[in-house]
């Protein structure tokens, strides 16, 4: 797992209320004839911040960066950047650089020439350049390989050039379409903690597109979670995991049992839904915004329930239900248990091998109780 | 597998299919006799003929200037009609262009030359250019159908090129214009190459087109070759034929280098 970037207290501008954005997209919708691939967008972004933009292929995370890289205009809405309107603003005069899924690398350039490209733009002293690319190519640990082309680099080694050449004119914003897509699991895990660091080192401010959710989660310090070109949510890693807003969320984020009730009592500090397809009622240890015989979902995550033998004790009567182990997944770190309901609802439990070999573990056909806490689920009506 | 005999008979017949008049073109250029058609022993006679010949010199540096300035029109026209069509994929009349620009690949050379031929005539009457026909004209109408060739082949290559290129040059701070000398050009080198030499050779070889545009003074190779074998086909036309196919395979083989080093990853798949 990767740190998340250990910013100082006050990095978390986005609980407080006065704080300045630095990225401001408003009621931003983009049409492609008559598909809305954005629909009324608005989010802050902070700097310094490693912001994810996350959803599914169509989910329209990827014509937003678009527009904020300048290459698609919104059809309405206004996007600024450090407190200029850059709405209409050609891509080659906007403070923002970007890394591309592809990685773009000029084929008939070799490294260096790719990263100094930006910086010929500009203009800058050709002394200026070479030192400034040669700072790059040590950040990405690429000192050796700045004569070779694109073609004669690995998948990892092009994605740091990439990485470099977008850095090159240090820009306010940094722009980042998968930027670990193309790459395998492991150089993966590597490639983003390498990211993390330098996003720390450099103050930039980051936007990663991605689709990958462990990604999202491991790298943000915000998701914005979309979904057919709107935002379902945004919020903190832990948010989006723990707490999300809809059916939509707690879905999409790692995995999930969803299971339908009838709310039956709805007091100030507790509510407590009646579910049939659970066999028992689920006792919520807070207030919930619903009324009494509402239907709504009730969301928990696979590793909130405790499996036991022997009955556990329940809270105010409910929170208990049994049922059958149908299938086990042994994933060495955990193991992943499929219970059969007598409702024939299934759920899924998961258990940390605490004991290494334990022969006593929950088998295959044992009947089992499946228990959780006061606030262990969420209620979700939406 | 077993590799048996038919595959190596097809292909001897189809090379001999394909090459055998030529060869024996090549084979009479070196014959001593006046008869086209009967061996008396080898000579190179005849190509001092050729080249002492004013009249085919001429029409060979006519040629070679034709195809030089119609081959260079048709490239820098075809590349912005290709990029115009690949780019700006949205644009009124873009079917159109698109429909019209492929047309002279199929029209009969025939028709080509004589609509030019009327086109030129009518311009002369009304606004007195251009003057005449002749060199210029020719480099006009074969600028015309060569460009069709080129707008295919260019148009080909920019449809592989990655669009995120282009895009990620102008996020550097590229204009629109720089982003194309800069990234575009260099990439699709290659296929200019290529589309102007086919152009090159497509200009050399044109005789109908040529015939209808062409005035008083100004015939071009193909044109005084096929006068030539109109009177009787004589050894020296054979001579300066086996010199034509002399520079197109040299042509087609620097065309297929410059390829092959653009994609050399291509070559050996």
């Amino acid at each position: 797992m990767v740190k998340k970037p250990q910013l100082a207290i006050d990095t978390r501008p986005w609980r407080d209320p006065a704080a300045k954005p630095f990225v401001r997209i408003k009621n931003v919708t983009k049409k492609f004839g008559d598909i809305i691939a954005v629909s009324d967008v608005s989010l802050d972004i902070y700097k310094s911040e490693l912001f994810c933009l996350l959803g599914g292929s169509g989910s329209g995370k990827s014509t937003l960066l678009r527009m904020l890289a300048g290459f698609e205009a919104p059809t309405s809405g206004t996007i600024e950047i450090d407190g200029q309107d850059m709405t209409h603003v050609a891509p080659y005069n906007r403070p923002v650089n970007m890394m591309f899924q592809s990685y773009a690398l000029f084929p008939h350039m070799n490294v260096e020439q790719n990263i100094a490209y930006g910086l010929k733009r500009d203009g800058l002293p050709r002394a200026e350049i070479a030192e400034r690319v040669r700072e790059l190519l040590a950040l990405v640990k690429l000192s050796d390989y700045g004569s070779r082309k694109p073609h004669q680099l690995s998948g990892g080694q092009r994605q740091r050039v990439a990485l470099a050449r977008a850095l090159a004119k240090r820009p306010k914003l940094l722009l980042l379409d998968e930027p670990l897509g193309a790459l395998d699991k492991k150089l993966r895990e590597e490639t983003q903690f390498e990211l993390v660091k330098i996003q720390e080192t450099l103050g930039v401010t980051f936007i990663v597109v991605t689709h990958d959710q462990e990604e999202a989660m491991s790298l943000a310090t915000r998701i914005g979670v979309m979904n057919q070109g709107e935002i379902a949510m945004i919020g903190e890693p832990t948010d989006i995991y723990e707490f999300p807003n809809s059916k939509f969320v707690a879905g999409f984020i790692g995995s999930v049992n969803m299971v339908d009730g009838v709310v039956t009592e709805d007091e100030p500090a507790h509510v407590r839904i009646r579910s049939d397809e659970l066999g028992c009622d689920i006792y919520v240890g807070h207030g919930v915004d619903c009324a009494p015989d509402q239907h709504l979902s009730w969301a928990i995550r696979p590793e909130k329930i405790v499996l036991s033998r022997e009955k556990p004790e329940g809270i105010h009567d409910a929170n208990v239900t049994r049922g059958m182990v149908e299938d086990i997944g042994y994933l060495g770190d955990m193991s992943v248990y499929q219970v059969l309901l007598p409702s024939g609802k299934r759920l899924r439990v998961t258990q940390t091998n605490v004991t290494r070999g334990n022969p006593d573990a929950i088998t295959w056909d044992e009947e089992v109780y499946l228990s959780w806490g006061v606030s262990a689920g969420s209620v979700l009506t939406v | 597998m077993r590799r048996g005999w038919f595959l190596p008979i097809t292909a001897t017949l189809g090379f001999a299919f394909l090459y055998a008049p030529i060869i024996s073109l090549v084979v009479f250029s070196f014959n001593e006799s006046d008869l086209v058609t009967v061996w008396s022993g080898f000579s190179t006679k005849w190509y001092g003929k050729v080249l002492a010949d004013p009249q085919i010199l001429g029409a060979a540096w006519l040629s070679a200037q034709i195809a030089f300035c119609a081959a260079s029109i048709a490239l820098v026209l075809g590349t912005l009609c290709a990029v115009a069509l690949v780019r700006f994929r949205k644009f009124r009349g873009r079917t159109l262009l698109a429909g019209t620009v492929s047309a002279p690949l199929v029209m009969p050379d025939v028709i080509t030359g004589l609509s030019l031929l009327l086109l030129f005539v009518a311009m002369e009457a009304t606004i007195g250019w251009p003057s005449g026909r002749g060199l210029l004209t020719i480099i006009i109408a074969h600028s015309t159908f060569c460009m069709a060739y080129v707008v295919v082949v260019v148009q080909s290559r920019l449809r592989d090129l990655d669009m995120s290129l282009e895009e990620a040059a102008m996020d550097l701070g590229a204009t629109p214009v720089r982003v194309f000398f800069d990234i575009t050009l260099p990439i699709i080198a290659p296929a200019l190459i290529s589309g102007w030499l086919l152009a090159f050779t497509l200009s050399l070889d044109d005789l109908v087109i040529a015939s209808f545009v062409s005035g008083p003074g100004s015939s071009t190779l193909p044109m005084v070759i096929f006068s030539k074998v109109k009177l009787g086909v004589s050894p020296d036309v054979n001579a300066l034929a086996t010199i034509i196919i002399g520079f197109v395979a040299l042509g087609v083989l620097l065309a297929t280098i410059v390829q092959l080093r653009a994609h050399p990853k291509r070559a050996k798949a």
